[in-house]
């Protein structure tokens, strides 16, 4: 898994509450059999006009105009700006596989559905949670201004706007540390990779028929 | 102190307590099959790791494959891709694949203990719910996502809380006809599929010591109905004889060493449980499930259950809506219904002993002019050889029935075999959701001899009484 230490990114502002995970990638998708390839996928219904099929060419697919990803000044984004409840529904890995390779490694939003929440820290993904407020102010200055970026902090725990105002966060201080380190589950495993190994050769004495 | 059988395989496989309370548990055994392994080998290759123990994971596609003219491939495009993605991923990570042409291949838990991959006391594993049937060795044996696959293909571990036990005994002899298959419908419909919920059962008394490792097999495979982490059986002669000589067994050298290990795998007389049940062999009877959950079973002798013997409002709406779904009258006794399709087959019974006994029921029999369709499919391609060998496809054939490539097949639909709406199944598999077998479809879970005596019948019918 990619670490996240810090980023300044450009910001994409979702205007809308509720987004479900079949609205972030929805499910004739899930027939995959790859963890990539989502990106092109991201929020299909709402960005393209006709209907998304697994392995389609969508380079000349007639794309929904007014929606936020389609139009120029957020081509290159990488922090999505959304509402409250973001990532709600089901708990297929698929949806923030589908932000990850859109290229989205930091999403802000009032608040988020549990185990989207979750999903996003095994795949590398910040999430950070604000107040109403301060996400209402990110949503009007970042549409008030061009290529208006925003600077993460994870050690610190900041977000900081380009007029130098910075807000912070909470996170669990566990999956702060895999982030930074870039450590997933199976990251922290390979932490015990001796002790993994001392249980081996043990275990080949007990029972040599293993073939440990 | 005394240990259960559970313990004493679970404190073997620790490697490392956490201070959370969870364990870092060594897996000796992964088996993998195509729907659940894609992203898995994906991630490795994101991340650029390697198997941690290659030679632990053996794999074989059985969801996806079709169950007629192999030689032609197959037809739907997403499922070859599936199985095509298994092939080219344990070439690429060099994992021993029983491919679709191999003879070896089949369903995941039918080719693993017939492998010998699955050894008594071992930690086994595999992305799918079914895997407790290899708890019938004495192992632990338990289903994973797809996360977790990759976790244990990278690490060889799992991290693990430590479940619950339970003993489940059923003690005496079992009643002429009464098959393992049997018992595990019968528990549920006791302890209910949320019965198991947070434990490790273990099944034990002189009515699973009875058993064949088949009977074992069926019982612990049905586990997981029952909401349990892993079903358990200790090991016994019965157990070393199934064992012994097996492609990936014990050779010479090690067998006795192993052998005295394995002698150890039993509760002990003093070991607590944290849940006990006790049940008797003789009150059990041929099992039918007449709705759409393993829980709503009962003897073959029984009528479909009238609504005002709910016991409360939730069940009543459950039992409702499974009248409803399953096309019932409520009193209609279980021998008057009457069957479209049959099913023999599945990683509940789909192993050598399943088909003699079927086959002993429609020799010299034809299937039923309302019964289309009748399908014996093989659990793997050794127990397809072994039943050729007997001639059990002849009398099959000669009664009606498709003798059929290994595979999944109509367990759950995912190739071309399946249920069209409002059809009508005896089904020797392990569930009867709505929509298992195929949308609309109505799934009734039987023994492999209560399958082919409704295939004959036309009905079901109580196999006690078979002629
Ligand atoms: S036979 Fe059925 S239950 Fe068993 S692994 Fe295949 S699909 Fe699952």
């Amino acid at each position: 898994m990619q670490a996240f230490t810090t980023l300044k990114g450009l910001v994409a502002p979702m205007d809308r509450a509720n987004v479900d995970t079949d609205a972030i990638i929805p499910k004739q998708f899930l027939k995959s059999i790859k963890r990539t390839g989502y990106g092109p996928f991201l929020f299909d219904e709402w960005r393209y006009e006709d209907r998304g099929e697994p392995g389609m060419d969508c380079t000349n697919r007639p794309l929904k105009k007014d929606f936020v990803l389609n139009q120029a000044r957020y081509q290159g984004a990488k922090i999505l700006l959304a509402r409250e409840n973001f990532g709600c529904g089901s708990s297929r890995e698929h949806a923030p596989w589908a932000i990850l390779d859109y290229g989205f490694t930091c999403v802000i939003a009032p608040s988020f559905a549990d185990i989207f929440y979750n999903n996003c820290f095994k795949n590398g993904i910040l999430p950070i949670v604000l107040d109403d407020a301060i996400v209402d102010q990110l949503f009007r200055e970042s549409l008030a201004s061009e290529a208006y970026a925003l600077n993460v902090d994870l050690q610190a725990q900041t977000v900081t706007t380009p007029s130098g105002a910075s807000f912070s966060f909470e996170v669990d201080a566990f999956r702060k540390e895999c982030l930074l380190k870039g450590l997933d589950d199976i990251g922290l495993t390979l932490i015990e990779a001796d002790a993994i190994r001392a249980y081996e050769d043990q275990r080949r004495g007990q029972a040599p028929w293993l073939g440990l | 102190m005394a240990r259960t059988l559970f313990d004493k395989v679970w404190d073997q496989h620790v490697v490392k307590a956490n201070e959370d309370g969870s364990t870092l548990l060594y897996i000796d055994r992964h088996l993998v099959h195509e729907v659940t392994s894609p992203q898995a080998f994906e991630g490795l290759r994101l991340t650029g790791r390697k198997p941690w123990r290659a030679s632990a994971a053996v794999a074989t596609p059985d969801h996806n494959v079709p169950t007629t003219d192999r030689a032609k491939g197959i037809v739907d495009p997403v499922s070859r891709i599936q199985v095509e993605a298994l092939d080219d991923n344990c070439r690429e990570f060099g994992i021993t694949e029983f491919g679709m042409h191999d003879v070896r291949q089949g369903v995941v838990h039918v080719v693993g203990p017939e492998q010998g991959l699955t050894l008594p006391g071992m930690t086994v594993v595999c992305g799918d719910s079914h895997t407790s049937t290899h708890g019938a060795f004495a192992s632990i044996a338990m289903g994973i996502g797809t996360s977790e696959v990759e976790h244990v293909l990278a690490t060889q571990c799992l991290i693990q809380k430590k479940p619950k036990r339970m003993r489940i005994s059923v003690e005496g002899a079992l009643p002429k006809g009464i098959t393992g298959k049997d018992v595990a419908l019968y528990i549920i419909g006791i302890i209910g599929t949320a019965g198991g919920t947070g434990y490790a059962i273990e099944f034990a008394g002189s009515a699973i010591r009875e058993l064949s490792m088949e009977g074992r097999m069926s019982l612990c495979n049905m586990a997981i109905e029952a909401g349990a982490r892993c079903g358990m059986v200790a090991a016994d002669q019965v157990t070393l004889d199934y064992v012994k000589g097996r492609p990936y067994s014990p050779k010479a050298g090690d067998w006795d060493q192993a052998v005295a290990a394995w002698r150890e795998l039993h509760s002990d007389a003093n070991a607590v449980f944290d849940k006990e049940m006790l049940l008797q062999a003789s009150d059990i009877a041929p099992q039918v499930s007449w709705g759409t959950s393993p829980e709503m079973v009962l003897p073959v002798t029984a009528a479909v259950p009238h609504l005002k013997d709910a016991r409360d409002a939730v069940q009543h709406e459950g039992w409702q809506r499974a009248l409803e779904y399953m096309g019932l009258k409520e009193g209609v006794k279980l021998t008057d219904i009457a069957v479209d399709k049959v099913f023999i087959g599945s990683c509940t019974n789909g192993r050598i002993e399943d088909f003699r006994a079927a086959a002993e029921v429609v020799k010299g029999k034809r299937v039923a002019s309302n019964v289309y369709l009748a399908l014996a499919v093989p659990g793997s391609g050794l127990v397809k050889k072994q039943a050729e060998a007997e001639g059990l496809d002849e009398v099959f054939r000669a009664a009606g029935f498709e003798w059929r490539e290994p595979g999944c097949s109509m367990c759950l639909a995912m190739n071309a075999d399946r249920l069209e709406p409002g059809e009508r199944c005896a089904s020797t598999s392990n569930r009867n959701f709505e929509g298992r077998q195929g949308m609309g479809g109505r799934t009734h879970l039987v023994s492999p001899a209560m399958a082919a005596a409704a295939a004959i019948a036309g009905h079901f019918v109580d196999i006690r009484d078979w002629e």
